[in-house]
């Protein structure tokens, strides 16, 4: 590889796509007009859970300014498909009901869509929609995902007879012996409460009718799989669609979907021959662009008098709402690589369970998964530190796996590229003095002051992702994920990078420029990306999962090497070299040790277009490559949290005072982007742990579906950020890179909950779950300090809600649920789920490497995978 | 639309007239009618600052305002500040801070940013990151918009 030169990379370069963002010139989908476009609202329902009678439209079709309305019968019969959840693991059946884009017979949550009305004013077609009349027989709603699991629960869907979406396990190692050979034992049960994505741009969907074809204009992060599973449920071949994804105004995984609105907006625009467009109000995303997190962590930590860890168990039950969206039965099972953090843990037994409520479906939000993995593993880590009256970050270094163990191959049988957990860990103490804290701190609470500080190490898994483990044969995902590019050279010598990821705020037009730049001799300013767009460049997976840089990069990468080598035979047959003489060297390529003797990209670009006599007629004419790029691991970026946060123990509000972060996402291609992702992951973690819930009420009416009442930080309520970084390259990709855009977020809860744990500490104060409201802390104080007897418990919004971890669901936050223990395996440990309900019964299974079959090839031979379960 | 009514307004130095319905929102005057697309919806309650223009040298949420009642004023948006060939001290502080990712939220922060600099050319961390409390960005955790705030109050923002 020749990268010499121009040495771009690891250069905070000003973004290329800032002119055009700065100045109001960026193209998002709603500000896209088409001639003769018509716009589209949607009726929905107001029920969480109820038949549907009889659906009125005349009132509709009646005003002038209606083209047309239609119900989910009147389109019964443009859908060949319904939309897919494409999680089909090997062995275990999922419950996944039919799912169109407008409901026929009943509705499952409030927002379920039933009718859509189309016309030729933004404002007049909300008019109609108020228009249609719907008779609903509403029905019980589900909402606790514990009782939801109880016998005789209504139920969400009754022909599966169960809410139990499916079970699904892993294990690795000998959990009852490793259990057995604990001296303690601690457990604890951690909610990780429901989030919305909320970027500032709301979806939006434009459907084109052209000829025989149709064009999708979407805010989306994944055009191609859109395109993909479009086609199929329109039953028309994916040449006839295209998929376009303008400006799109960030993501954080909410836009990592394929929607009933995109299907609607192209069976109407395809029925009534004239572009149709949709914008999302935020009431719609709320109630109607999925959710993130919902689960109940059953942790339990088994480890030796001296910290030594044994053991690590998961019951994890995922609240996945009334539908399977895209992934939305994946997501609670996508942290499980990294499921036991950065530490050596002989034994990890893993079981997840999902449930059926009346809510929208749950799915990919920033960090799907790997946040709530970091929360509990972090926070149990704290717990056993207590336990063990051992300082927590003792006990952490004297389980990390070291430096010198990578590759390291977890009791799971993943395989850790590279890390140096103690480095960051070191390094974050350089910026982060506890001695000095804790005098401080102990001043302050003389004062009467209450501040404590958090910490977190931790360790995610991204660049999803190697296909052969998570594609049908591994983990079970229909779908691969390898990454495209192609570079272009134009025959002066500029380029043009089509990537197959699709990014929406990370700043890839820049970061690829750099890389291709790099590589090819010649200014990033040359070099175009072109990205989001299904009819230019070749196929690709989308931007998600922290995948673009690591897996799209290197793609970038290597289809910039393909075209260097052909430049180099090109430069070669004319310079009379031979081409493994030629270096790239100050934008040109020259024959090493003559630096006389050379060409620019210009000059071999223009050789190639416009064929000199003397080039050999075996080299083609044009200079443009691709790569198609699969990578052989995951890779494993890590880092080390601080937060310092004061409580004001009078009124229960928490501040935080300060953040330091150290992460290591491998060399830094643009460091300032880095630090960008850096701090808005970081920020989306603070909005978790203190400030946002999506709640809905005991009859499934959702009570936070603005952002009046769902509340996401302010710049006031984020503390300046103090970053750092280390650089331990990944082997799996030549860029050596990580991903880091939900680093923060993986990283942050548990170092702010931890802080808040620790300010309190002196007041007895143990556990609160997440957000850390002033409610919330008052409560636990009360509770701590002995105060508040039964009763129903107030909750944010005044009265009593069925969101679980709240007040109905009898596990309020203030509850310490632990059960700690001295004597060893699982004592107070609930029954494994035993699969009676006729899903896989994973929890039956003995522990160890027989519950599944070996995986062929990616997880090694003694390693587990996704359980064949007992499925009848 | 029987009811229409007549509305004037200056945008961005330029007299522009229209006949609207009178529940017409200004963001929407900005964006559907004079194709004034800079400036966003993001929440339709007020709350994330995406549409806020300048009316009559104020920032305001343009979502909150009806076309009617910016009669007779002058209002500037995101493509009255500056042009990528001159831009504004605060577009070209975006820029060079890092202020920005999305860019959804940027065209309501900098008119809000540009309103706090005018009635405080010199504020501190603290008084930036409240004055910017109306606006709502999800992707950079505000630590870049601030700096790029403080810059360009440092090069001085009037001109």
């Amino acid at each position: 590889m020749s990268t010499d030169g121009n040495g771009y990379v690891g250069r905070s370069m000003k973004r290329k796509e800032d002119p055009r963002m700065i100045t109001g010139e960026a193209r998002y989908v709603d500000d896209i007009t088409l001639p003769g476009m018509l716009h589209a609202a949607i009726v929905r329902s107001p029920e969480a859970h109820a038949a549907i009678v009889s659906i009125d439209v005349s009132g509709a079709e009646a005003r002038d300014d209606v083209v047309a309305v239609f119900t989910g019968e009147d389109l019964a019969e443009s859908f060949k498909g319904g939309l897919p959840m494409v999680w089909d693991p090997p062995g275990v059946d999922i419950n996944t009901p039919d799912h169109w884009p407008l409901k026929r017979g009943e509705v499952k949550h409030v927002g379920d869509p039933v009718a859509v009305v189309v016309g030729t004013d933004r404002y007049s077609v909300v008019d109609a929609a108020e228009r249609v009349v719907v008779d609903y027989d509403p029905k019980p709603a589900v909402v606790d995902p514990e009782k939801a699991l109880e016998d005789g629960s209504p139920l969400v869907w009754e022909q599966f007879r169960t809410n139990r979406t499916h079970e699904w396990g892993l294990s690795g190692g000998d959990i009852e012996a490793g259990l057995a050979e604990a001296d303690v034992v601690v457990e604890r049960r951690l909610v990780n409460h429901r989030i919305a994505g909320a970027p500032i741009e709301p979806r939006g969907s434009i459907g084109e009718p052209r000829g025989d074809s149709l064009t999708l204009y979407s805010s989306t992060q994944i055009p191609h799989i859109a395109r993909y599973v479009l086609s199929g449920m329109l039953g028309i071949p994916e040449d006839k669609l295209r998929v376009v994804a303008p400006d799109v105004g960030g993501g954080f995984g909410s836009k990592l979907q394929v929607y009933a609105e995109e299907a609607l907006v192209l069976v109407l625009a395809k029925r009534l021959g004239r572009p149709v467009k949709w914008t999302e109000s935020r009431t719609e995303h709320m109630t109607n662009s999925h959710h993130g997190r919902d689960q109940i962590n059953h942790i339990t930590l088994g480890a030796k008098r001296d910290g030594t860890l044994t053991a690590c168990r998961a019951k994890i039950i995922a609240d996945l709402g009334a539908y399977q969206q895209l992934l939305t039965a994946f997501i609670p099972e996508l942290g499980f690589p990294v499921m036991g953090g950065c530490y050596k843990i002989p034994a990890i037994d893993l079981h997840f369970e999902g449930v059926f409520t009346n809510k929208f479906a749950t799915d990919a939000v920033r960090g799907a998964g790997r946040p709530e993995a970091t929360y509990w593993i972090e926070l149990t880590m704290d717990v056993l530190a207590r336990k063990l009256d051992m300082d927590p970050l003792e006990l952490r270094r004297r389980n990390f796996i070291g430096k010198d163990e990578f590759p390291y191959t977890t009791a799971l049988g993943i395989t850790y590229d590279s890390g140096d957990y103690q480095g960051t860990l070191d390094r974050l103490l350089e910026h982060f003095d506890r001695d000095a804290f804790r005098s401080e701190q102990d001043q302050l609470r003389e004062q009467g002051i209450y501040r404590g500080v958090g910490f977190s190490t931790w360790v995610e898994v991204c660049g999803l992702g190697p296909s052969r483990a998570v594609g049908p044969q591994g983990v079970g995902l229909q779908a691969a994920f390898w990454e495209s590019a192609m570079v272009r050279i134009h025959p002066s010598g500029s380029a043009t990078v089509f990537t197959g990821t699709s990014p929406h705020g990370q700043g890839l037009d820049t970061s690829f420029a750099q890389i291709a730049a790099d590589r090819l001799g010649i200014d990033p300013e040359n070099v175009d990306v072109i990205h989001g767009d299904t009819d230019q460049g070749p196929f690709g997976w989308g931007t998600y999962g922290s995948r673009s840089l690591s897996v799209g990069g290197e793609a970038v990468a290597r289809a910039a090497e393909k075209v260097q080598e052909k430049a180099k035979r090109i430069c070669a047959a004319l310079l009379e070299a031979a081409p493994e003489d030629l270096e790239l060297v100050d934008g040109k390529l020259q024959v090493r040790g003559s630096p006389d003797k050379g060409m620019t990209m210009a000059e071999i670009a223009g050789a190639a277009h416009i064929p000199p006599q003397e080039l050999p007629a075996d080299i083609e004419p044009g200079l443009e490559e691709t790569a198609f790029y699969d990578p052989e691991n995951f890779v494993f970026p890590f880092g080390a949290h601080a937060c310092v946060a004061e409580v004001d123990v009078e009124t229960g509000k928490v501040s935080l005072v300060r953040y330091v972060s150290v992460d290591d996402c491998g060399p830094a291609v643009n460091p300032m982007l880095i630090d960008g992702q850096i701090h808005g992951g970081i920020a989306h973690a603070i909005g978790q742990a203190l400030y946002e819930q999506v709640v809905y009420d005991a009859d499934g009416q959702l009570v936070t579906s603005s952002f009046v009442d769902y509340a996401l930080p302010t710049a006031a309520e984020i503390p300046h950020m103090e970053t750092d970084r280390t650089e331990t390259p990944s082997p799996v990709n030549s860029l050596g890179v990580k991903g880091v855009g939900e680093a923060g977020t993986i990283a942050a809860t548990p170092a702010i909950t931890a802080a808040v744990l620790d300010a309190l500490g002196p007041l007895g104060v143990t556990w609160i779950d997440m957000p850390l409201t002033p409610m919330r802390v008052r409560q636990a104080i009360e509770e701590a300090q002995g105060g508040e007897g039964g009763g129903p418990r107030a909750t944010e919004q005044g009265r009593e809600v069925g969101e679980h971890g709240q007040g109905a669901a009898g596990s309020g936050p203030a509850r310490p649920t632990d059960a700690d223990s001295e004597q060893g395996p699982g004592s107070g440990q609930a029954a494994p789920g035993d699969g009676g309900a006729g899903q896989g019964a994973a929890g039956s299974r003995p522990a160890g490497s027989e519950g599944g079959d070996a995986a062929e090839g990616f997880f090694g031979g003694s390693r587990t995978r996704p359980d064949k379960g007992g499925a009848p | 639309m029987s009811d229409a009514v007549g509305v004037r307004v200056t945008v961005n130095g330029e007299a522009r007239e229209a006949l609207v319905e009178p529940r017409l929102l200004l963001v929407h005057f900005l964006r559907d009618h004079l194709g004034l697309t800079g400036t966003h919806v993001g929440c339709d309650t007020t709350n994330c600052g995406a549409c806020t223009v300048h009316l009559d040298g104020e920032a305001v949420k343009s979502c909150t305002v009806l076309a009617v009642q910016a009669g007779g004023s002058e209002v500037t948006t995101i493509e009255g500040m500056g042009s990528e060939s001159d831009l504004h001290p605060l577009q070209e502080a975006f820029w060079s801070e890092h202020g920005l990712q999305c860019g959804f939220c940027t065209p309501g922060m900098i008119m809000a940013a540009a309103d706090l600099l005018a009635r405080n050319p010199d504020p501190s961390e603290e008084e930036v990151r409240h004055g910017l409390e109306g606006n709502l960005c999800r992707c950079t955790g505000y630590q870049n918009i601030v700096k790029a705030v403080m810059a360009a109050a440092g090069s001085g923002v009037a001109r």
